[in-house]
């Protein structure tokens, strides 16, 4: 109970006039770079960040985090009525979405996803509200190893659970460790990759490649696809959102589920996107209905918008408690935490008490600010979608250029965006995932330390991580999730027959080196 | 029967199988890079622990791995992705359109200021993609620019490269 009462002082210093304003601030531009092609959530936070630095730790974040709750929203706007996917989690919004939206049930549609995308978020918020203290409190017992185990479960589950191709997960994962070791080696004193270059020195900054790869990327993307908007008109009618209230309860079971799921893969962390595809497909193949999905079924916005927001929530889970991101948009708040002198991880619940509590109590509020917004401004979102994309498109780079450029005040970081658009745009075509690439980048130096620190303890010994129970079962996880899809294959191919789990078992035994 | 499609495929567009040969092949040749560094500065157990080169060597070899896997997937598949067109020439130019004046934006940028520079960009480019008139387009090339130099130089206080016309207003 004493995290209830946490609680509320956190809603007293989030319920100040100055943080509620930012709160709405916060929610209108994340809606807007929701919509917008070329800005996403990791992409938007990270432009306005520098424009943070000024304000207090604790309103910062929750503007931040508001713009994040934004985008999450504002995804499903252009998924809905124009069949575009505003982020890469709202594709599965649209098989369903898109459909009733052409059938004239566009409102239907919205009030569906949003109220689904809240309901979602609400989920997650309270699963970190009584998990985050809890995990908090374990995880100051870890030591290097724990930690290193962590971070493997990570991208173990990245490989696992990504839908694309294993190996390319891993390359992009790859690139994104090598990037990480380039400049000053911290431990060493050492210089790495810099092949002589003085602007290598700092290394690359994740942000520039989160602005390049998200945001030039995702233009360069757009132009290719020819963008005609041709959109369905937007409008909610108060009625039509209380019609819709009133049929949503009858898919409780099937928010439910979008809710476990999008938790369980946010935490771990496999995305949000990931997690609306598993919830969508959970839900048709236990629908009554099976015929109805794919042609204006509600139940085919709720099942993915629900997964999609609990994931998105729920990745900040791990940044808060255990300093490590769970999606690219977490990635970049870790960076702004770490800018204003905040170093996530347990310790954060000691010693900045009124900090974690005020920002875990603008979760709250400004999921339902969130909710209030996005169904009253609907045809404004939508009215700027029909602004034609050769405005668009420069003013975006413009943006980018300006957010690249006062991440460290330099020059050769706007040159470095450019070249990670291309790549970006290059790696999308061919189906390399980018969010491990932008992780391993983030977490890189963090890894690297937790191995090194291990393997001092251990005398270079890989045993030690199956020292103890802890980091044994945390690594042991991480393997089975490794070759997930390999051993489900396994199992539906033995479905029926008596043997099934004793012969995968030995598959998944030696885990690789990292 | 290999050149034929070949020919088909540079017809329609760029070939899937060689954008992905060429990335596959420049991640092998990253990770060699990485290889080649860390031992440089020593991949194994110095006197007080692993030596710098230590992960960034364990890094490299599986990108290098990888890179490998992915070339031999490719060119095990080569002929089966003979049809398959990573982007039609006529789906290349628009992006061509836009990478070639973002590139040329950005030498702008070190050349004159971002100010400047994002005004020509966006007003060329609304002229040249959009077919906008000079008024329309001067307009949005002046406000865009215009809000950034309120937003950052004044209210957050957050400097931006500029050029020569800043100097002129005392910038």
């Amino acid at each position: 109970m004493e995290d209830v009462a946490n609680l509320m002082q956190g809603f007293a210093v989030a319920l100040t006039w100055q943080n509620l304003l930012f709160m709405l601030v916060g929610i209108l531009l994340g809606v807007l770079i929701g919509v917008l092609p070329g800005l996403g959530g990791a992409n938007g936070v990270a432009i306005l960040l520098p424009l943070t630095f000024t304000m207090s730790p604790t309103s910062a974040i929750i503007m931040l985090s508001c713009i994040y709750w934004g985008a999450l929203f504002g995804g499903a706007i252009t998924s809905i009525l124009f069949n575009i996917p505003g982020e890469p989690w709202s594709v599965a919004t649209t098989f369903d979405g898109y459909p009733m939206a052409q059938q004239g049930r566009a409102g239907e549609a919205m009030t569906a996803a949003f109220t689904s995308s809240f309901i979602g978020a609400f989920f997650a918020v309270v699963v970190i509200t009584f998990l985050a203290p809890l995990v908090a409190r374990f995880a100051l017992k870890f030591g290097p190893p724990e930690y290193f185990a962590v971070q493997f479960l990570t991208f173990c589950s990245f490989i696992g659970m990504s839908r694309e191709p294993p190996v390319k997960t891993i390359a992009a994962m790859m690139i994104g460790f090598a990037l990480a070791a380039v400049g000053l080696d911290t431990v060493t004193g050492q210089l790495r990759m810099t092949f002589g270059h003085t602007e290598l020195l700092q290394g690359f900054d994740f942000l520039i490649a989160v602005i390049g790869l998200f945001g030039i990327g995702e233009i360069l993307l757009t132009m290719e696809e020819g963008l005609a908007f041709k959109g369905v008109k937007g409008k909610i009618d108060p009625r039509i959102v209380l019609q819709t209230w009133a049929k949503l309860p009858k898919y409780w079971l099937t928010s439910l589920r979008g809710c476990l799921i999008g938790c369980w893969m946010g935490i771990t962390p496999g995305g949000a996107t990931p997690a609306s595809f598993m919830s969508y497909g959970m839900a048709r193949r236990f629908s009554k209905e099976k015929e109805k999905f794919g042609s204006g079924h509600v139940e085919g916005v709720v099942a993915p918008e629900t997964a999609a927001h609990a994931a998105g929530t729920s990745a900040l889970l791990p940044m808060l408690t255990l300093g490590i991101p769970g999606s690219p948009t977490a990635a970049v708040l870790l960076g702004g935490l770490l800018i204003w002198g905040l170093q996530p991880g347990p310790l954060l619940f000691v010693e900045k008490k009124e900090f974690v509590w005020g920002l875990i109590a603008s979760m709250y509020l400004g999921n339902i600010v969130g909710l209030i917004i996005v169904l009253t401004t609907v045809p404004w979102w939508a009215a700027i979608l029909r602004i034609p994309f050769s405005i668009i498109a420069p003013v975006i780079v413009v943006i980018c250029a300006i957010g690249a450029y006062t991440v460290h005040n330099s020059f050769f970081d706007v040159a470095m965006m450019l070249v990670f658009g291309v790549v970006g745009y290059v790696f999308k075509k061919l189906k390399y995932p980018l969010a491990p690439l932008v992780l391993a980048l983030v977490l890189g130096d963090m890894a690297e330390t937790a191995f090194r620190q291990s393997m001092l303890l251990s005398k270079g010994s890989i045993e030690i991580f199956w020292s103890n129970g802890l980091v044994g079962t945390i690594m042991t996880l991480a393997v089975v999730l490794l070759y997930w899809p390999l051993m489900s294959k396994v199992v539906e191919g033995w479905r029926g027959g008596m043997q099934p789990f004793r012969r995968n078992k030995g598959a998944g035994a030696p885990p690789p080196a990292q | 029967m290999e050149s034929q499609a070949e020919g088909r495929a540079a017809a329609g567009g760029l070939a899937t199988r060689w954008v992905e040969l060429v990335v596959a092949l420049v991640i092998v040749g990253g990770g060699a890079l990485v290889i080649k560094d860390s031992m440089r500065i020593g991949t194994d157990w110095g006197p007080d622990g692993p030596e710098g080169g230590y992960f960034p060597f364990l890094t490299g070899w599986s990108l290098a791995l990888s890179g490998l896997w992915l070339t031999g997937h490719t060119l095990w598949n080569w002929r089966r992705m003979a049809g398959q067109v990573f982007a039609s020439w006529s789906a290349l130019r628009p992006v061509l359109a836009m990478l070639l004046p973002t590139i040329a934006f950005v030498v702008l940028i070190k050349l004159i200021g971002i100010y400047v520079a994002s005004a020509i960009f966006i007003g060329a480019f609304m002229m040249w993609q959009g077919k906008y008139k000079l008024l329309p387009a001067l307009a949005v090339a002046i406000a865009i620019p215009a809000a950034v130099f309120l937003l950052f130089e004044l209210w957050f206080l957050v400097p931006l490269p500029k050029g020569p016309v800043e100097r002129l207003f005392g910038y």
